[in-house]
């Protein structure tokens, strides 16, 4: 591998992914297990990162709130893709008036900053896990249609398109089978970096109260716990945060480098 | 020029037509009604409707969007309904504060990141260019929430207290005072907003001091000084201005946050606020401020960039 950014990143992601499905086998303890009486502590043979203020294992709650991380950035974005690919895809396409309609409400959409967007959903909705995935999925979709239109344009008069229009392809058919293999690479990259900045805008709901709701063990929701405790103890902050940094700074190397390695398309 | 400015002004109104559309029918469509948001999840039926005919949202949808825009537009924003006061004037503070400290942040970024990336620009591959971008990587990465508590742990501790946990001083009280309460918040922005703007100010800075003009600078027998100042700054810094006016969105979003985690009584806060207390109108009217800052910030940062850059200019 050339670039040490993506060898980095594999390597990253790949420990965070393990570790996060391994989670129940490796875990000590059940993320609600609480030993009040050793309650904030620091690492010892029994708590190897210590305890939180209900004596929970922060080990444990940490290995259990990467899969919830990763469930919520690895649905957001997918979630995203789902509604943007097709939009993209289709905008582009179809181009003329459409097109440019299409374009003027995504510009909207984006000019405003996609927290508050997913804010104001999980308002709507209420908090919880399923909410602020919906609410950061949608809240991505804009974005994901822009980065897909574009690619789109850049093929949509390759020969193999005029092809397959000319063997009476329908335009379904063009636009999944011969259109959206060929934008395929800046999308996976597109997808990569936004599963790290989901992963973040989740913990961001979680910290301010308006995501996964306790006692579910979760990196966003640990941190929120641990500011009023965190001098008494700072190791209920720091293990979690350290975990949350970790696996951003994982998804990002990973996303520059593939953007390194395969060009960027379109 | 003057059409450009009002192109730019014609999609801002269309933006902010938008999101009044979102922020009204989110709160008035989704399920949860803004009588169930005020009275709560568990509120009987009959109360809710009595709350609805009160507030007349058993209406139809579109008249009521007209009016409460017509309120909006003509400045009678009513009251809020946890903090039983003016919209206007509770709105007024919190957006000054907020401009206070993201103004802060931002004059810290830039005075901070340009020399930054300027330098691991012209000691490229040396070991300081490798401590200052890997640096800038952790710090897109760290989570805000994280960076402000790190910041509080160490440096607002009872061991060191050289500053506030958080809160606010009026600047009238003392400017002492004032920056102390402002210098963690403002830190915590600056630091994740720094690692964009040192990456964009090298990658720019290093393709222009391969161009030919920047040769001709040289061999013309400029001092070193001169050929950065004067002639590669100049254009190596156009990726960092498109940066920086792509990072104002994410200091909309981080400022909510950092203010939430400082208890800072900003625009962030007050949209926090609003939604835990179910505050309807206060909500609605912050989330559509705060959009039309960031749109016309945006437009500043745009006419900023067609400034400095005469290809846009004159195009």
């Amino acid at each position: 591998m050339r670039s040490p950014a993506l060898a980095i990143g594999t390597w990253v992601l790949g420990l965070v992914l393990g570790l996060s499905l391994l989670a129940p086998l490796l875990a000590p303890y059940a993320a609600t297990e609480q030993h009040i009486v050793q309650r904030l502590q620091g690492p010892s043979p029994t708590y190897p990162l210590g305890t939180d203020q209900y004596g929970r294992d922060l080990l444990s709650r940490t290995l259990l709130g990467g899969r919830t991380a990763l469930l919520l950035g690895v649905g957001a974005v997918a979630l995203g893709l789902g509604l943007g690919v097709p939009l993209g895809l289709a905008s582009a396409y179809v181009g003329g008036r459409t097109d440019e309609a299409v374009m003027r409400v995504m510009d909207a959409l984006l000019s405003f900053p996609s927290l508050l967007m997913a804010l104001l959903i999980v308002t709507a909705l209420g908090a919880s896990l399923t909410h602020a995935l919906l609410a950061i999925g949608i809240a991505n979709a804009p974005g994901i249609a822009r980065i897909v239109r574009s690619a789109t344009l850049g093929v949509r008069h390759e020969e193999f398109v005029l092809a397959a229009h000319a063997r009476g392809e329908s335009p379904l058919y063009v636009m999944f089978g011969e259109i959206f293999p060929n934008v395929l690479p800046p999308i996976v990259i597109e997808a990569t970096i936004r599963t790290g900045f989901a992963i973040l805008t989740g913990a961001s709901l979680s910290f301010l109260g308006l995501g996964v709701q306790p006692p579910t063990a979760d990196w966003g929701l640990m941190i929120r716990e641990a500011r009023q405790y965190v001098f008494l103890s700072a190791w209920p902050l720091l293990v979690p945060g350290v975990a949350l940094a970790v696996t951003i700074v994982g998804f990002n190397l990973f996303g520059d480098g593939l953007r390194d390695r395969l060009g960027r398309v379109g | 020029m003057t059409r450009y400015v009002l192109d730019r002004l014609l999609s801002i109104a269309l933006v902010l037509v938008l999101v009044s559309l979102i922020v009204f029918f989110a709160i008035h469509v989704l399920p949860g009604s803004a009588a169930t948001l005020i009275l709560g999840e568990y509120a009987t039926p009959e109360a809710l409707r009595t709350l609805e005919r009160e507030m007349g949202l058993d209406r139809p949808l579109a008249a009521q969007y007209l009016e409460w825009m017509g309120a909006v537009v003509s400045g009678r924003w009513g009251d809020s309904l946890a903090m039983k006061q003016p919209v206007t004037a509770i709105v007024a503070l919190r957006l000054l504060n907020s401009a206070y400290l993201a103004g802060l942040a931002l004059a810290a970024v830039v005075l901070v990141a340009v020399p930054l990336g300027t330098l691991a620009a012209l000691r490229q591959r040396s070991r300081l260019d490798l401590a200052i971008l890997t640096a800038s990587y952790v710090g897109i990465s760290v989570p805000e929430f994280v960076t402000g508590m790190v910041l509080i742990l160490v440096l607002a501790g009872p061991r060191l207290m050289l500053f506030p946990t958080g809160g606010y001083a009026d600047p009238g009280a003392g400017l002492g005072a004032w920056l102390r309460h402002l210098a963690l918040p403002a830190a915590t922005l600056t630091l994740v907003l720094l690692a964009h703007v040192v990456r964009q100010t090298r990658s720019g800075l290093v393709d222009v001091l391969r161009t030919p003009y920047v040769r001709a600078a040289r061999l013309k027998g400029a001092s070193e000084a001169r050929v950065i100042l004067r002639h590669a700054l100049r254009n190596g810094l156009l990726p960092a201005i498109t940066v920086l006016a792509l990072d104002l969105g994410y200091l909309m979003g981080g400022i909510v946050i950092v203010e939430e985690v400082f208890a800072y009584p900003g625009m962030g806060r007050l949209i926090i606020y609003a939604i835990q207390n179910r505050d309807v109108p206060l909500l609605q009217i912050s989330i559509l401020i705060v959009a039309a800052v960031y749109a016309l910030a945006n437009f500043a940062a745009d006419l900023l960039y067609a400034w400095l850059n005469p290809r846009i200019r004159y195009a």
